[in-house]
């Protein structure tokens, strides 16, 4: 059994009155492939944020590589809560990469500027070296010849890739997918997908909330049904996808079919 | 009804003018150099999430907001020495008096500007690990700026014409020396005309440069 980096205790995220998240307990261990499906409103972009602290948890504990997040503080009621300091979320945010729906590229960089952004102000690395390592990742989404050229240039998908080269750039240990392919003209979904996918056969451990069951099917190693905030239904691909026990799945499912032909 | 122009006599205090646009400028410049640091300051305070520094920066700016330039030379110029036992010339006084105005104007307009850029860039910011003063050093100031250059523009062609107060304090700027000039002349129509320009013909320079600024810092849209 591979190692667990990344993990979750009992998380819980309340906005307001409203219970988002009700006690998630999730393992991610080195090298798997996390899809979380489910409908709007199931909580899945929640969950992700919460793991690299986008959205700060209501209750619970996340770990990485067996290290909790944050320091305890009790209350004088005698609540336990967990305070958690900034330069503490800034070394778990280069440990854990994020791409966004929206893409979310630095418009006033050029498309390597962006990529070179985390590595030069974050790793403060010299400019040459975080140059190229900035081309490397460039080059794995093939985007190596748009080097100068500015965001509002490219197309949607040209965007999110270089999103994704952006986050890859810092070594992740984890990344996380957040709808990557949700704000895509539908011809353009294809070629963000096999980056993902180039990704996932270099071994990155991921996790990707995606309403693209098909290409979850083909490339997630673990699919998470997820309603009301819970876990539903988990296992593997085929499993989940194909033989889902529970009703609710099996109408998610069904309402995702509908108009396919 | 006719008037016989004649601009021989006021163009001949010309040294007397440039020396006036001159004194303008040198209050311009350090008003707007000290006004849009502090503005900065200010509008860092009033986004701040401590009440300890977003209520005195709101009250701040709510001071100046409501009361005319003229009180704040004057209170710089004549209740300073009595108050507080310092004494300030008439360039430094004023000077001040207008930074300060300024800079609760150029609060509004940086805070505006930071504002305006949604969640998004804070969030790709953060989600690389950069610290919140990384973010808005590297990816949202650089954007906001772009937006402000006209509301920017508009505060500084406005400090630009209230340097005349200074005049009041007997400051050497361009509308000093004008009335000085049309002192000597007796020619006040030829005399204020000729300011006129003076004020068209730097402000046009000023818009032209500031124009040029504008499309090169927003040459990536």
């Amino acid at each position: 059994m591979a190692d667990i980096v990344l993990e979750t205790r009992g998380l819980c995220k309340r906005f307001g009155p409203i219970e988002v998240l009700r006690g998630i307990d999730l393992q991610v261990r080195a090298g798997e492939r996390i899809a979380i499906i489910g409908g709007s409103g199931s909580g899945k972009s929640t969950l992700l944020r919460c793991l690299n602290f986008m959205e700060t948890p209501s209750e619970g504990e996340v770990l990485l590589d067996g290290v909790p997040i944050g320091a305890p503080r009790r209350h004088r009621d005698g609540r336990v809560t967990t305070a958690y300091s900034p330069a503490a979320l800034c070394r778990v945010r280069q440990r854990v990469g994020m791409v966004f729906q929206q893409f979310n590229l630095f418009p006033h960089m050029t498309v390597i500027e962006n990529v070179m952004e985390g590595l030069r102000t974050v790793k403060r690395l010299p400019r040459a070296e975080a140059r190229g390592k900035a081309l490397a990742q460039l080059h794995r989404v093939g985007l190596a010849e748009k080097l100068d050229a500015y965001p509002a240039r490219l197309s949607g998908g040209q965007q999110q890739r270089v999103a994704i080269a952006r986050a890859l750039a810092m070594e992740p240990e984890v990344m996380l997918f957040d709808e990557p392919t949700s704000s895509l003209d539908p011809e353009l979904v294809g070629e963000v997908l096999r980056s993902i996918r180039t990704l996932a056969e270099d071994g990155t451990t991921m996790l990707l909330v995606t309403h693209e069951l098909g290409f979850a099917f083909h490339v997630a190693t673990r699919v998470i049904f997820l309603a009301d905030g819970v876990f539903h239904e988990t296992g593997t691909p085929d499993a989940v996808l194909r033989h889902p026990q529970r009703e609710r799945t099996r109408a998610f499912l069904a309402s995702h079919a509908e108009f396919t032909f | 009804m006719r008037y016989d122009w004649d601009f021989g006599a006021v163009l001949a205090q010309a040294p007397l003018l440039l020396d006036g646009l001159i004194g303008t400028l040198r209050i311009a410049a350090a008003a707007i150099g000290l006004g849009v640091a502090l503005g900065l300051v200010l509008a860092l305070m009033r986004l701040s999430p401590r009440w300890l520094l977003r209520w005195p920066a709101a009250a701040f700016v709510e001071f100046y907001r409501n009361t005319p330039a003229i009180v704040h030379f004057f209170w710089f110029y004549f209740a300073m020495p009595v108050v507080l036992d310092v004494s300030l010339d008439a360039f430094l006084a004023a000077t001040l008096a207008l930074a300060t105005q300024s800079a609760a104007f150029y609060a509004e307009v940086f805070r505006g500007g930071i504002r305006s850029l949604g969640p998004g860039q804070w969030e790709a910011g953060r989600a690389l690990g950069m610290t919140d003063g990384q973010a808005m050093r590297r990816i949202i100031l650089p954007q906001a700026m772009t937006r402000m250059v006209a509301p920017f523009l508009e505060r500084s062609f406005e400090l630009l014409k209230t340097t005349s107060l200074a005049s009041t304090l007997a400051y050497g700027e361009l509308l000093f020396r004008a009335t000085q000039v049309n002192s000597a002349t007796f020619r006040p129509l030829e005399t204020y005309t000729v300011l006129a320009g003076m004020y068209v013909l730097l402000l046009f320079l000023f818009s032209s440069a500031a124009g040029f600024a504008e499309r090169r810092m927003t040459a990536f849209r």
